[in-house]
């Protein structure tokens, strides 16, 4: 099935198997979403089950949070990436800090569902990528996901986390598909080694994963044997699986398309220099989007990260020659 | 008007709360004792001009959509159904008011001179935003909803403390109503006395969301709350949203403070070129505002004045094909920008990661074979 019905298939054994949880987002009801996310769940669970919201992001987190408080498992749907900021302060400010305020009387078992990042030739506002924002906050996880196995498994842990749960779907890997078995559990505390290699370790989450693991296959042609890691929680982060991985390479590259000034790359690095200095043969790498707002759509093959910055940045890294040799 | 029916039926039209309409559905005038002071420059040509204003619009839209199926443009938001909404008011502003629009008001970015290439280019995707919103008085397309309700707020405190005479307008649909920033907007223009015009277009869906999901009252009930008056009119009489916009224009004017504006109107098409309408709404309610159609009531109107119709329509048909030619013309105009122009504006001065990043991607793209950016 695609990423997109995996997700549905997640909300639906989970509305199916606990009847605290509830949806709630923009168009989720008779439409099933813009993205059909939601497809179908209303006529089968009901509009008090699968609620359409009126426009407005800051009501949709804020009630959420007043639902959980009632002991209701809210699932949210921003439609898209930035349209999460009206819903900011309602994240950041009152879901994020309940259970710490009260001394752990509140839970906030609270999922954000959020499309994001680009690649879709989308308008202003539909390709943002805001995860650092979110794991910069404490009390929040942030995760996200790259396959259909993994979108199904991980949804559902997310729903079943006691803990508000960032959760953001690649937009642009909706309709790639995949096996998904639905007896498989996730956590939301892991990262994955998806392809060991020996000469550098490249991490990538969400929507670049596809790109990282094409850009290992390229990669084996200049006789390069890449690692490529699926960072999947972005907040807490898994430090362990990433400096293990570079112990065993010495090298690291880190992929997103977020800009790259205080991103997830940066964290990541700074970990693994924290972690395993003494095991680094070269400066780690990020390849990340640019330090500016998301160009129009006639730009963004330049702005994301693809597979020629990713193998340039991995060159660098082995001291072969590279394109700042060129210009420089 | 009454504050306290909630209505049920969410078709407002005909509901309890009947907005104020010039022309009826047939297009047969009738008195309107608050409208007709405000029509009387009107003659038949004028009434003509604002039939080929509406067609002009319709054929712009209907070549947009069809560009965009043809994969010229990314996305379009059809403005067809809303024309009268959207002529009526730009003609009833000053060349100087300032208008704040969303996404959807194409029509009176037209109205205010913006270039054909102007207004494709953000749907083409070569550009964040067409044109020089002080050369036009307009601000360019804003999606986050409701955001330019407040900047329209702010904007108008402004120019009053400048002493500048225009008024400023927010634009807007019903699914804004539901914002913060809405609410926000209203709070502050109010008890400031604001110089601004909310101007809702409230064309019964927000994609997919009826308008009884934003209210379970008629939209204008809301600012009656925080002390601004309203007008609600019907949003297919294109006499009537002149009027009543000059009427709410004349008092903001003459320091009256702010005014809401409520068009009960209808969408027409698909929510974008990207929506799937057939999911939310059904034919027979289309059909029932088909019949509706501000462009249709307007004929009606000057076939009962025995104007020669064929003559107006042939002529509006002329004006319609130039500017939907017009439209596609610009699309030439319309070529990928070099890549290094998306490094710029991000601050006033270049500031150095940013150089950096940018003769990062120029020497990758050299190394990489024939390159964009070479010639930096
Ligand atoms: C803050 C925000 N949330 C969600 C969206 C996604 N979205 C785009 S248009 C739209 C519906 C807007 O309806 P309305 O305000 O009635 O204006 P209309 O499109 O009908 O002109 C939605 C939900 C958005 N653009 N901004």
């Amino acid at each position: 099935m695609t990423m997109a019905q995996a997700l549905n298939a997640a909300l639906a054994d989970e509305l199916a198997g606990d009847d605290r949880v509830v949806l709630i987002g923009e168009d989720i009801g008779t439409l099933g979403g813009v993205f059909r996310i939601t497809d179908g769940l209303k006529t089968r669970f009901g509009g008090e089950r699968v609620i359409d919201a009126p426009l407005a992001e800051s009501g949709i987190v804020g009630t959420a949070i007043g639902m959980a408080y009632a002991g209701q498992r809210p699932v949210c749907e921003i439609q898209f990436d930035g349209f999460v900021y009206p819903a900011f302060d309602q994240i950041v400010s009152q879901a994020s800090r309940l259970r710490y305020r009260t001394g752990g009387f509140v839970a906030m078992p609270l999922t954000i569902r959020i499309p994001f990042g680009g690649g879709i030739g989308a308008v202003e506002h539909h390709s943002e990528s805001p995860e650092a924002y979110f794991a910069h906050t404490p009390g929040l996880r942030v995760v996200t996901v790259a396959d259909p196995q993994d979108a199904y498994s991980t949804l559902r842990a997310a729903i079943r986390s006691e803990d508000p749960v960032i959760f953001l779907e690649p937009k642009r890997r909706y309709w790639g598909k995949g096996e998904v078995d639905r007896t498989l559990r996730a956590d939301l505390d892991s990262a994955r080694v998806l392809r060991p290699g020996r000469d550098a370790t490249l991490v990538a989450y969400g929507p670049l994963v596809l790109t990282a693991l094409e850009a290992a296959v390229a990669a084996e042609d200049d006789g390069i044997d890449l690692e490529v890691i699926d960072l999947r929680s972005l907040a807490p982060l898994d430090r362990a699986t990433v400096a293990a991985s570079v112990r065993r390479t010495g090298r690291l590259v880190v992929t997103h398309e977020a800009p790259g000034t205080v991103s997830l790359a940066a964290e990541v690095i700074t970990s693994a220099i924290e972690d395993c200095f003494d095991h680094l043969e070269a400066a780690p790498e990020r390849v990340t989007g640019y330090d500016i707002p998301y160009p129009p759509s006639a730009f963004e093959e330049h702005h994301l990260p693809g597979i020629d910055r990713i193998l340039d940045a991995v060159d660098r890294t082995l001291g072969r020659r590279h394109s700042r040799e060129v210009r420089a | 008007m009454s504050t306290t029916i909630p209505e049920t039926d969410h078709d407002l039209v005909g509901g309890p709360d009947q907005p104020l309409q010039v022309l009826a559905e047939d297009g047969t005038r009738h008195r309107s004792p608050t409208l007709d002071p405000l029509l009387t420059d009107l003659d038949q040509d004028a009434l003509a001009d604002l039939l080929a204003d509406m067609t002009v619009l319709r054929a712009i839209d209907d070549e947009a959509v069809a560009l965009q199926r043809q994969g010229e443009l990314g996305l379009w938001p059809p403005l067809k159904g809303q024309e009268a909404a959207q002529i009526g008011l730009s003609r009833a502003l000053d060349p100087d008011d300032f208008l704040f629009t969303s996404y959807r008001e194409n029509g009176l970015a037209w109205l205010r001179g913006v270039t054909p290439a102007e207004m494709l280019a953000v749907w083409r995707g070569t550009a964040l935003s067409g044109w020089d919103p002080f050369a036009r008085r307009m601000a360019t397309p804003q999606v986050v909803i409701a955001a330019q309700t407040l900047h329209a707020v702010g904007h108008a405190m402004a120019t009053r403390t400048r002493g500048e005479d225009g008024i400023t307008v927010a634009c807007f649909g019903d699914g804004a109503t539901s914002q913060g920033d809405f609410a926000e907007a209203l709070v502050f223009a109010a008890s400031f006395q604001v110089p601004v015009l909310f101007f809702c277009q409230n064309n019964q869906y927000a994609i997919s969301e009826p308008i009884g999901v934003q209210s379970i009252v008629p939209l204008s009930h809301r600012p009656v709350g925080v002390g601004i008056p309203v007008l609600r009119v019907d949003g297919n009489d294109v006499l009537a949203v002149r009027a009543a916009s000059r009427l709410a224009a004349q008092r903001i004017r003459a320091g009256g403070g702010p005014m809401f504006l409520e068009a009960v109107t209808y969408r027409l098409g698909p929510h974008t070129t990207s929506d799937d309408p057939t999911r939310y709404r059904d034919e027979a309610e289309l059909d029932r505002w088909r019949r509706r159609d501000p462009i249709l009531r307007l004929e009606r109107h000057l076939e009962q004045l025995g104007a020669p119709v064929e003559q107006v329509r042939a002529r509006a048909a002329e004006r319609a094909a130039e500017a939907a030619t017009a439209l596609r013309a610009a699309l030439a105009e319309l070529t990928p920008p070099d890549v290094e122009s998306m490094f710029r504006h991000v601050l006033e001065t270049e500031h150095p990661g940013l150089v950096r990043q940018r003769d990062q991607l120029a020497a990758l793209e050299a190394s990489l074979g024939p390159a964009l950016g070479e010639d930096s």
